[in-house]
């Protein structure tokens, strides 16, 4: 089942690791012209993949923090090892697997995508994982299933935005089988060929694409197959503002917010603004979403 | 009170215009870090500069709205600092309102749009049109020429635009935030102070 989505890109396209390291000495010139070359030759594209700086960095993971910088600062408590997730539900092999188990014998791929927060910025990442749809065809999905929901791990002790509670904690997401399947869906283990990083959800996390950042929960815990649609967390803190769905939509608004345009992370004070595309500019998903109307289902 | 006199007595050395100069430095500094992408800037810097601006503003607002009580109650004296600190609290909106709508919304249309379509941006921007008048009418001519009963009821507007700039705090954070609440809480209190009896302390009473 790996390997059915095919990146424009490879890796080789990916600014190598001395120039991602700061890619303004770069462009100061203080590192060879091969290097301008190959960053030239992705961002022709349009996918220029964000500096690991600047990916490490500026993130929102409210259990460590409501400040894009909370989660870099605090994230370190986070403890990984040992790591397990519960599977659950309606699967054919349910139980408490420890991580490498459960990923052992999947291959790791690299997926080069765009992202999307649902604030309206966005990046390019160069992620390494595995897709899901792999990891639930070992545990096997039994037929009933029409939902996968997912839990991010609690750890009060060493979480602030949880002693703070920001939000309903554990945080939960979900998608739809077929979106869970999908090629594109993936289980992110590291960005840039590094482990993952523990502000960007160490060990494991989701990434959905097409989808708002929200959706890709981090650091998961429990993997649950079900009947009916679970419940998510910013959805139940604002039901309004946040549906189950959550695909990438120019169209539809967020109440608070426009989401036509989004600014690009790394273009500094003066950044332009960019024409957000429909599912993120991975129309590939739209069939999925036949005949629904997606103002209704946002 | 020993404490407060000679407070008093220091602050009478200090020039108001010192608060222009620290306000705009502080601006241009911020300005300058956002540039260069340094610190709290490194990543993002539109919307860092845009909130420290608003913040600053609202900083400004809580302490220009403690002018009086501070006077009345515990007979601190910093009446003559609080144009400065109005004024300055206005520029700083400004700023935060330049920076949101030529750096980052980078479109008339699009501002417009934002105004009239989210409530926390018609909140705010609501907040900044009723400091313009009090901003323009900050000095000793329009004190005289309009009156000073007059004067001091448009400045009154103080009030409604300090809970106003709260409210868009409070509005545009997403999830349960501590300090938008207790920016809108001490601002409501503040303002309160002025229609709540609370026994005075006179300046004049010997102590």
């Amino acid at each position: 089942m790996a390997y059915r989505w095919k990146n424009d890109l490879t890796m080789a396209d990916v600014t190598p690791k001395a120039a991602y390291l700061n890619r303004r000495q770069i462009l100061a010139g203080t590192v060879g012209l091969g290097a301008i070359g190959l960053a030239g030759r992705a961002s022709a594209q349009g996918l220029e993949p964000n500096t690991l700086e600047e990916i490490t960095s500026y993130n929102n993971f409210y259990e460590f923090g409501t400040g894009k910088g909370d989660p870099a600062a605090n994230a370190h408590k986070l403890v990984t090892s040992p790591w397990s997730i519960k599977v659950d539900g309606m699967v054919d092999r349910p139980g408490d697997y420890a991580l490498d188990d459960l990923l052992a014998g999947l291959s790791v791929e690299d997926r080069l995508y765009r992202f999307r927060c649902v604030e309206a910025w966005s990046m390019v990442i160069p992620w390494n994982g595995i897709e899901l749809a792999d990891i639930l065809n070992k545990v096997g999905v039994q037929s009933g299933a029409r939902y996968v929901a997912f839990e991010t791990v609690v750890q009060p002790e060493n979480m602030i935005g949880v002693q703070r509670r920001v939000l309903d904690f554990p945080y939960v997401e979900g998608l739809r089988i077929d979106e869970a399947m999908h090629p594109l869906t993936i289980m992110a283990t590291g960005i840039y060929d590094e482990p993952i990083y523990n502000q960007n959800g160490a060990p494991i996390r989701l990434v959905v694409p097409w989808k708002y950042g929200f959706k890709s929960i981090k650091s998961i815990v429990r993997i649950t197959l079900q009947e009916d649609e679970p419940p998510t967390s910013w959805n139940k803190a604002n039901p309004r503002e946040y549906g189950f769905y959550s695909n990438v939509n120019p169209n539809v608004d967020h109440p608070r917010w426009s989401q036509a345009t989004e600014r690009r992370i790394g273009g500094g004070l003066f950044a332009a603004r960019q024409d957000t595309l429909m599912f993120n500019g991975y129309p590939e998903v739209a069939s999925l979403y036949e005949g629904m109307d997606l103002t209704r289902f946002y | 009170m020993a404490v407060t006199d000679t407070l008093n007595k220091g602050l009478r050395k200090i020039p108001a215009w010192l608060i222009y100069v620290v306000g705009a430095a502080y601006a241009v500094w911020e300005f300058w870090r956002a540039l260069n992408q340094i610190g709290p800037y490194l990543v993002e810097p539109i919307n860092v500069l845009e909130r420290a601006y608003g913040e600053v503003a609202l900083i400004l607002m809580v302490v220009g709205l403690m002018v009086t009580p501070l006077r009345q109650w515990v007979g601190l004296n910093l009446l003559k600092f609080r144009r400065a600190i109005g004024v300055t609290a206005f520029f700083f909106v400004l700023a935060h309102f330049l920076v949101f709508a030529i750096l980052d919304v980078q479109s008339l249309e699009r501002v417009w749009t934002e105004i009239v379509k989210r409530p926390y941006v018609t909140v705010g921007m609501l907040s900044f049109v009723m400091l313009i008048p009090l901003a323009v009418t900050s000095n000793n001519l329009s004190v005289r020429k309009l009156g000073a009963a007059t004067w001091r009821k448009l400045h009154k507007l103080t009030y409604p635009a300090a809970v106003l700039g709260a409210l868009h705090y409070l509005w545009l954070v997403k999830g349960f935030q501590i300090e938008p609440i207790i920016y809108l809480v001490v601002i409501i209190a503040l303002v309160a102070t002025r229609y709540v009896a609370i026994p005075r302390k006179r300046q004049t009473a010997p102590s």
